[in-house]
């Protein structure tokens, strides 16, 4: 540590620290564009600059500079920084000033105005007039992709893009060409970014040269009314703001959690929100000869009733699809309690796992942080680019730092980094078990839904288990087993036990024909019900699910009900209402309600209050909200104990197209271009490969 | 400088000759296993040569493959080096200098004889021959004017002589590398007029 003086308060920050860092230690700020601390330092815009005593007696850039490079004064005094010098404004004017020779005027149109950084920082370091008489540099527009409109006029070179693009992302799509007046940022040959995480550089930009694409000139950032809540469109749950105005919410922006996303979310999560006002179920609905009317609430729930009254018990059953807030679940498995059913399920994919084999069986209980720690990682049936992007930028950043063995069981895909392939079923992760010779102490293994949610499943997931107990994955203060979920409300269903009870059905036996009379589904999409049973779909979006329904009661989509989900490490977090469903549209555990008073077992609640009161009296780790509850890791150990005789049938990343992987995404045009984008370009590599 | 893009005409394919390729592989070997990209610059280099002094598209994504980088990276390094040709140039690719010193030295009648037989800057001549580019200073001030032709200095120029060097390369006739006056490398045009007596002898110049 090393004591420093910035503007007169003496901190004591790490040696390595930058200038800039040391200053927000004491609490002075410092303006940047091009620095970003989850970058590499760039020093190019040189708006950070400060005074220093101990140091060249000039204007450093302070985010380039560290406190080391200082040398103490004659008597041994702490090298000092000063922010506010008549020496440190000049200069940060005349920065300014020539960062504006090329910048145009055009912020009464540009969408960035009002969050600008350019803009706030012209207010304290811009001169009233200009000095230039010469025109502006005009720079062509380029096309970069759907998602990003650029503007390239405003550009001012901060880089921060191509290093997101570079180091984070990790596609190396931009860059910049040309050289000092003449650069440019632009891909190669205005080809479109191939990067999951590609709109994250409209919120680097400083200034409006690059933006987000769907939401141009869409409102003016003061006028959203800003709901601060969390993702669904992945199991990680990525903290998110959710910008709307009026009723409708118009984007999305990334929140900071370095527990989950850092500050990334992925372009699925930030640009659904088109999939949010289309394709809605917005008034219930009732088959009758075969066709879908629209009909009042009294009446569906007439129909339903009717339903529930000819149908036996045990021919009653519940699905809960990957979107569902915990509420709804728990109020959906009261009901089929009142009901006396035990046909429950929530792995619409069939995956095998099971509150059984203890809560570490299912969690990521690694935790996301805990990815920087580990030394290994082994990779099992998954794709974690498309599964979950922000997670596999986690990956990346701890494996760009070294010393992190990566081998991969499953299908091969460009993952960002490099790994070992191991093979791609269950007899590489045998031959794995068995002869593996890197060493790590904290191996982490990443078991992905494509290697559960098929008939061997268990075996598997016993597989993996004696993967992570044989080789560091398992050890005193480290559990490293981790399961990667794809649905937002998985791990909440398996908490609260939305799984079949003795002798209940499971997800695929619920949806053959003859199985069941009654099947209450809340937004299960992914899967397909045969013909028979009496489908009563709870959800938001006319997909699937709506299309199988007998009876349809609209719900409220995830951004207009505020609810509880756990993530895939088993972090409850709480989202909040942004918007009010559509139409005659309600809150799900609503309807559950309104649905029980009518077949006259009231559930036990009147508000989501009270409904939260019982569902945390009957699982009381939940109201630990943004917390995580560590799983036994002996349950891993009795699981690798278990037999397992797997199949030798390869494994499939469960994820086939990242962008169309929910209702809300499916109804989205954005997320219908991007998918088209991604497809072409396989399309156009596996061409390129076979030639 | 201004802005420097792809030519509009590209060929279909580029392929390193094989002692290209077996050189490259050589360079690429001087680097530690995944520094390969150390090697872009010399790659490039070796490309625009085997290329008539320019580089097509397929020759930069042909040197990003090889070198195992985003094709936006090698794109940056050639349009951010000038010594990199985008377009194609002429058998004989004439880099005039007009900076100061050889601005004043009469650079400005060799730009006229140059506009008058090749035309504009970045056209190829009608034969294919010459093209020319006005550039910045080359580091040959004492034997301004000058102009790099292809990988040589031609230095002490004038229109007379220019014009002679031309028609010589364009007839293939050899021609003298460096000065065209005569002079030997950069020593002094005429005369000596310092260095002239040996340490100690008295100086016979007649100098001031």
């Amino acid at each position: 540590m090393t004591k420093i003086l910035v503007d007169g308060i003496e901190v004591d920050v790490p040696a390595e620290y930058t200038l800039l860092q040391a200053c927000e230690e004491a609490g002075v700020e410092v303006p940047r564009f091009c620095y970003h601390e989850r970058l590499s330092i760039a020093g190019n815009c040189r708006m950070c600059l400060v005074e220093v005593k101990g140091g060249p007696p000039k204007p450093q850039a302070s985010c380039a500079m560290a406190v080391k490079d200082l040398r103490p004064g004659p008597q041994g005094a702490p090298p000092e920084v000063l922010t506010k010098s008549p020496m440190v404004k000049k200069a940060r004017e005349g920065v300014m000033e020539f960062l504006l020779i090329n910048h145009p005027l055009d912020c009464p149109i540009c969408d960035q105005g009002g969050e600008c950084d350019l803009q706030d920082e012209a207010m304290a370091y811009g001169v009233d007039s200009s000095r230039y008489a010469e025109n502006k540099r005009a720079v062509e527009d380029k096309y970069i992709g759907p998602l990003i409109k650029t503007e390239m006029n405003r550009c001012i070179h901060c880089t921060r893009c191509v290093r997101f693009t570079a180091e984070v992302a990790g596609t190396g799509d931009m860059g910049a060409i040309g050289r000092g007046e003449d650069m440019e940022i632009a891909t190669y040959l205005q080809s479109a970014m191939t990067s999951e995480l590609q709109g994250n550089v409209a919120d680097l930009c400083p200034v409006g040269a690059l933006l987000p694409k769907p939401q141009s000139y869409r409102a003016r950032s003061w006028e959203y009314q800003k709901t601060e809540t969390i993702d669904v469109q992945d199991a990680l749950g990525a903290a998110i703001r959710v910008d709307a105005r009026g009723r409708e919410v118009i984007r999305i922006l990334p929140r900071v959690n370095d527990a989950v996303n850092e500050e990334w979310i992925s372009d699925k999560t930030r640009q659904v929100v088109d999939g949010l006002a289309t394709q809605r179920l917005d008034q219930p609905y009732v088959k009758e000869n075969g066709r879908l009317h629209p009909a009042s609430w009294e009446r569906a729930f007439a129909a339903i009733a009717a339903k529930v009254k000819s149908a036996p018990a045990g021919r009653i059953g519940a699905l809960v699809g990957d979107l569902a807030g915990l509420e709804e679940i728990f109020a959906l498995k009261l009901l089929m309690e009142k009901l006396g059913s035990v046909n429950l399920d929530c792995r619409q994919d069939g995956a095998k796992l099971d509150p059984k084999f203890g809560r570490a069986s299912y969690l990521f209980n690694a935790t996301i942080a805990g990815i920087e720690d580990a030394d290994g990682l082994l990779i099992i049936g998954s794709n974690p680019r498309q599964e979950a992007p922000v997670l596999n930028a986690r990956i990346r950043k701890r494996w760009l730092k070294g010393g992190f063995s990566i081998g991969l069981v499953g299908e091969q895909a460009d993952l960002t980094y490099d790994y070992a392939y191991l093979g791609t079923g269950p007899e590489s992760l045998l031959h794995f078990i068995e002869h593996n010779r890197v060493a790590a102490q904290k191996r982490l293994v990443l078991v992905g839904q494509g290697a559960l949610a098929r008939p061997d499943g268990a075996a598997v997931l016993a597989l993996a288990a004696q993967a992570a107990q044989k080789h560091g994955g398992v050890s005193d203060g480290w559990n490293g087993f981790s399961v990667l979920h794809t649905a937002a409300a998985r791990v909440g269903a398996l908490d609260v036990g939305f799984t079949p009870g003795d002798g209940g059905l499971d997800a695929q036996a619920m949806a053959k024909t003859g199985a069941l009379d009654l099947l209450f589904n809340l937004g299960a999409d992914e899967i397909d019900v045969e013909p028979g049973a009496f489908v009563v779909y709870i959800g938001t979006h006319g997909d699937r699910g709506a299309h199988r329904a007998d009876v349809i009661l609209p719900g409220a989509a995830y951004t207009e009900k505020s609810g509880l989900y756990v993530n895939t490490e088993g972090r409850v977090q709480a989202s909040s209402r942004a918007a009010f469903p559509p139409g005659d549209a309600r809150e799900d555990w609503a309807i559950l309600r309104a649905l029980s008073g009518a077949l006259g077992r009231p559930l036990p609640f009147d508000s989501l209050t009270q409904l939260r009161a019982k569902l945390v009296a009957a699982h009381p780790r939940l109201c630990n909200i943004d917390a995580i509850e560590r799983a036994d890791p002996a349950h891993i150990r009795a699981l690798a104990a278990l037999p397992a005789s797997a199949s030798k049938e390869g494994f499939a990343s469960i994820v086939a197209d990242f962008y169309l992987t929910n209702p809300i995404a499916r109804a989205s045009a954005v997320m219908a271009e991007c998918s088209a984008l991604a497809q072409g370009l396989a399309k156009a590599r596996l061409k390129q490969a076979a030639e | 400088m201004s802005v420097r893009r792809l030519a509009e005409q590209q060929p279909d394919a580029f392929e390193f000759t094989p002692q290209n390729k077996a050189w490259l592989d050589q360079q690429i070997a001087k680097y530690p296993d995944g520094r390969q990209a150390s090697a872009v610059v010399p790659a490039l280099w070796r490309a625009q040569k085997q290329n008539d002094n320019w580089l097509p598209r397929a020759a930069l994504e042909q040197v990003a493959d090889a070198l195992a980088m985003p094709y936006i990276r090698v794109m940056e390094v050639a349009t951010f080096y000038t010594m990199f040709n985008l377009e194609p140039v002429g058998k004989f690719y004439i880099q005039l200098c007009g900076t100061t010193p050889c601005m004043l030295s009469g650079s400005d009648d060799l730009i006229a004889v140059l506009k008058r037989r090749v035309g504009p800057q970045r056209t190829v001549s009608a034969d294919g021959l010459f093209s020319w580019l006005e550039v910045e200073c080359l580091g040959a001030c004492c034997n301004a004017p000058m102009a790099q032709i292809n990988d040589d200095y031609y230095e002490d120029l004038t229109a007379a002589n220019f014009e002679k060097l031309l028609d010589d390369l364009a007839a293939g006739r050899d021609v003298n590398k460096g000065s065209q006056s005569g002079r030997v490398s950069s020593e002094p045009a005429g005369r000596l007029t310092s260095l002239v007596s040996l340490y100690g002898e008295r100086d016979t110049s007649d100098g001031d």
